[in-house]
């Protein structure tokens, strides 16, 4: 009598378990949750759909660029949905691989572009540029490297040059009666000690976000032995990372981190939530390495911070005996569209005229230099003038212009599979879980994957 | 995406009955049974499928026989994610079971004041836990937080920057979180206790300490099992919390097993090892309900009112 329930609730408990395991399953293939939103590529005849960065200052500028062109032409129409960084770049890739994507792919090119393009997820656009010599002509040259797999160009450089800035606060700087370092030796030497003896952190970072920690490895490799050290690895060279000058690097980090040069607690702060920025601005750090973009977030967010003159900023110090040359700067060329190649060949006509026109009109370049960025568009140095941000944009111009090497960011050049890799152990370092050496062994794993 | 599975409720089914009761039940159970194997089984078949190729997520799925589960069973990550999913689980229980116990048994007394107060205990099963993490990683902000604002060194630690601080973290939030909810199962569990046992103790002389080891703690048994196994289960599927929270940092000292699938599946592009992970997770999940269901005894319906 009693041996029909037993079997019943083993099978409720094993239906729970499988519920449970069922429920991590379904989050696993139902990534894209909204990607209804962006609905296929856009059906209709002349509409085309548009994913990007949510938060200032670029989302207004992108936003208002497709007001334009609706408003130009009322027979097509652009729909466009924002996301926070961290989150769009896994919802794009999932949302791509469903077939969900959208019309137009805005992206940082290298690695990420390469898998697009491996799976022919986005058109080739090498041909409609060359008909198009004009507009070609019109974007920084150096821009279209990230853009470009196997000497084809899938993707149209758009809004600015963005290169990694050492920003510091003039008056924390000023009150502690220091200067601005002139060398690798001048921070840890000098700058760290004194800071932290007057209770002020050197650096503030944002380092649970990972990509934050990666820009000082970037910069390290680079003073210290040039960039050649990471276009082996780019290029796939067998044990690429095992140049003595990346150990060298590492350990240089570990030894700032030992000695406390970052905020305490910067491993859960986020970059994204701007709460790193915010403790330069608020003065609880002096120096931070950062995106020029940060310029306009602290601009919008810091109060009169950055319009009292309080910001300072400059390109990251030589390292002593280092082989780099200190004009070389890292961070984006510039930002990139794609093109769907499963969208519908009106979408696509709706896209390349947004391109075309709005997206390199003078609107659209008053509005980046108003935000505090340069744009990858030639000789819009010399509007650079009347803007309020004359001083910081020239810095970033100059910096782009005259860099021997603009290098692109590590963990957009890599592959995804690469990049996440990169991170982890990034991440790792910083946290003193592993030595250099663990590094150096983990990373050589992945090169050319 | 967190399972929060309705007790199971028992249909008492007397052998006697005729064949054609019975299979009307079992009509009625197929609605949700299509749902099950719509939403359930089907994507469970799928991710193992998929932990036999390679794929990126955007390419074509490539067949590639054992390559993922090599990869998988071979990475240093998975022990370590199997350790720190294990602690999650063990730890949460360990702060959850005695706390929901000893708040349900105070809340089922018919009192006007624990009803109200049952009301306040309630309100965190009410938030998402997106929004419960967004808020304990600002309260808990080495340089804004709580700590930094009202002048407490004491609060001040760096929470979610040290990996034990930030395990106990995520161990705390989640308890905060879901102790309500058992809160409510054991307080139901607690007004079936007949009060005729209670009557009858203390008759006997028994103290309340006494009637609480000898009569409700014995009779909340079965509560404690299902209750458990909620718990266990459910804690093998904590992602949103701690993504939010630590993201599996710092570095991976809180890195469980559904974080490190997403990671593999989502971050690195590895769609393969991660339906590996995935397929690991179901087991321990299915190994994990069958063995509480085993610690609960054999016959379960058993009465667990003789005497009464």
């Amino acid at each position: 009598m009693e041996r029909m329930p037993i079997s019943r609730r083993n099978f409720l408990n094993l239906a729970i378990g499988a519920g449970a395991a069922a429920g991590l399953a379904a989050c696993g293939s139902s990534g894209p949750g909204s990607g209804s939103g962006g609905s296929g590529s856009g059906n209709a005849a002349g509409a085309a759909t548009y994913w990007s960065l949510s938060g200032p200052p670029g989302e207004p500028i992108r936003k208002a660029a497709i007001d334009r062109f609706n408003a130009a032409n009322p027979d097509s129409k652009i729909t466009p949905t924002f996301f926070q960084n961290d989150a769009y770049k896994q919802k794009i890739k999932t949302s791509i691989g469903a077939g969900e994507g959208p019309t137009m792919i805005w992206g940082w090119g290298g690695g990420g572009l390469k898998t697009y393009v491996e799976a022919n997820q986005v058109e080739d656009l090498t041909g409609w540029l060359n008909e198009n010599a004009a507009l070609k002509d019109k974007i920084f040259p150096s821009s279209f490297g990230a853009a470009t797999v196997n000497d084809k160009i899938y993707a149209m450089p758009i809004e600015t040059v963005q290169p990694i800035v050492l920003f510091y606060n003039k008056q924390v700087f000023e009150k502690a009666g220091l200067q601005p370092p002139q060398s690798w030796g001048d921070i840890v030497d000098n700058l760290v000690p004194k800071f932290n003896a007057a209770g002020i952190a050197p650096f503030s970072l944002g380092g649970q976000s990972r990509w934050t920690n990666m820009m000082w490895l970037e910069f390290l490799l680079d003073r210290t032995a040039g960039s050649e050290v990471f276009d082996k690895v780019f290029a796939g060279e067998a044990n690429a990372w095992s140049d003595p000058a990346v150990l060298d690097m590492l350990t240089k980090v570990q030894n700032l981190v030992k000695a406390n040069g970052f905020i305490k607690g910067f491993s859960s702060i986020t970059a994204d939530s701007n709460a790193d920025q915010a403790l330069l601005y608020t003065g609880r750090a002096a120096m931070m390495l950062h995106g020029s973009w940060s310029y306009g977030i602290q601009q919008s967010e810091g109060g009169d911070f950055v319009k009292s003159g309080g910001l300072g900023w400059m390109n990251f110090p030589p390292v002593e005996g280092g082989k780099g040359d200190p004009s070389n700067t890292v961070g984006n060329p510039g930002q990139y569209l794609s093109i769907s190649s499963k969208a519908t060949p009106e979408a696509k006509e709706v896209a390349k005229k947004f391109f075309s026109t709005t997206l390199v009109d003078d609107a659209e370049i008053d509005g980046w230099i108003k935000s505090g960025g340069v744009p990858i568009i030639k000789g819009s140095d010399a509007k650079l003038g009347a803007s309020p941000d004359a001083e910081f944009l020239k810095f970033v111009y100059d910096t782009s212009a005259n860099a021997k090497v603009f290098a692109q960011s590590w963990d957009q050049a890599l592959s995804p599979t690469a990049a996440e890799t990169l991170l982890d152990n990034i991440a790792k370092l910083f946290q003193l879980q592993i030595t250099p050496q663990q590094w150096v062994d983990s990373m050589n794993g992945v090169i050319g994957k | 995406m967190t399972t929060l599975a309705p007790p199971v409720a028992q249909v008492k089914e007397s052998a006697g009955q005729a064949g054609g009761r019975s299979g009307a039940v079992a009509w009625m159970a197929l609605p949700a049974l299509l749902m099950f194997v719509a939403f359930g089984v089907v994507p469970l078949l799928g991710v193992l499928a998929l932990s036999f190729t390679t794929w990126d997520g955007i390419g074509d799925i490539q067949p590639s026989g054992l390559t993922s589960w090599r990869a998988t069973l071979s990475d240093p990550g998975l022990p370590h994610a199997l350790w720190v999913t294990f602690l999650v689980m063990a730890l949460s229980w360990v702060a959850q079971t005695p706390l929901s116990i000893l708040i349900g048994v105070f809340l089922a007394a018919h009192k006007r004041y624990r009803g109200f107060l049952a009301v306040l205990y309630f309100i965190p099963l009410l938030l998402s836990s997106a929004a419960i993490s967004i808020t304990y990683k600002a309260l808990l902000d080495p340089n804004f937080g709580l700590g930094a604002g009202l002048g407490i060194p004491l609060l001040a630690q760096d929470w979610l920057g040290r990996g034990n601080l930030a395990l106990g973290v995520v161990v705390f939030v989640v308890s905060w979180q879901f102790i309500p909810f058992h809160s409510l199962i054991y307080q139901g569990a607690v007004r079936q206790i007949p009060t005729s046992m209670y009557e009858a103790a203390q008759i006997d002389g028994a103290g309340r300490v006494r009637q609480f080891l000898s009569i409700t703690l014995p009779q909340l048994k079965y509560t404690i099992i299902t209750s458990s196994t909620l718990m266990v289960v459910g804690s093998l599927t904590f992602f949103d919390l701690i993504f939010v929270l630590t993201a599996g940092g710092p570095g991976d000292a809180t890195r469980v097993l559904a974080l490190s699938m997403y990671q593999q599946g989502f971050q690195a592009n590895l769609m393969g090892p991660a339906s590996a992970i995935a397929v690991i997770l179901v087991l321990v999940g299915l190994a994990l309900a069958l063995l509480l269901n085993r610690i609960g005894g054999g016959s379960s319906s058993q009465s667990q009112l003789e005497g009464a």
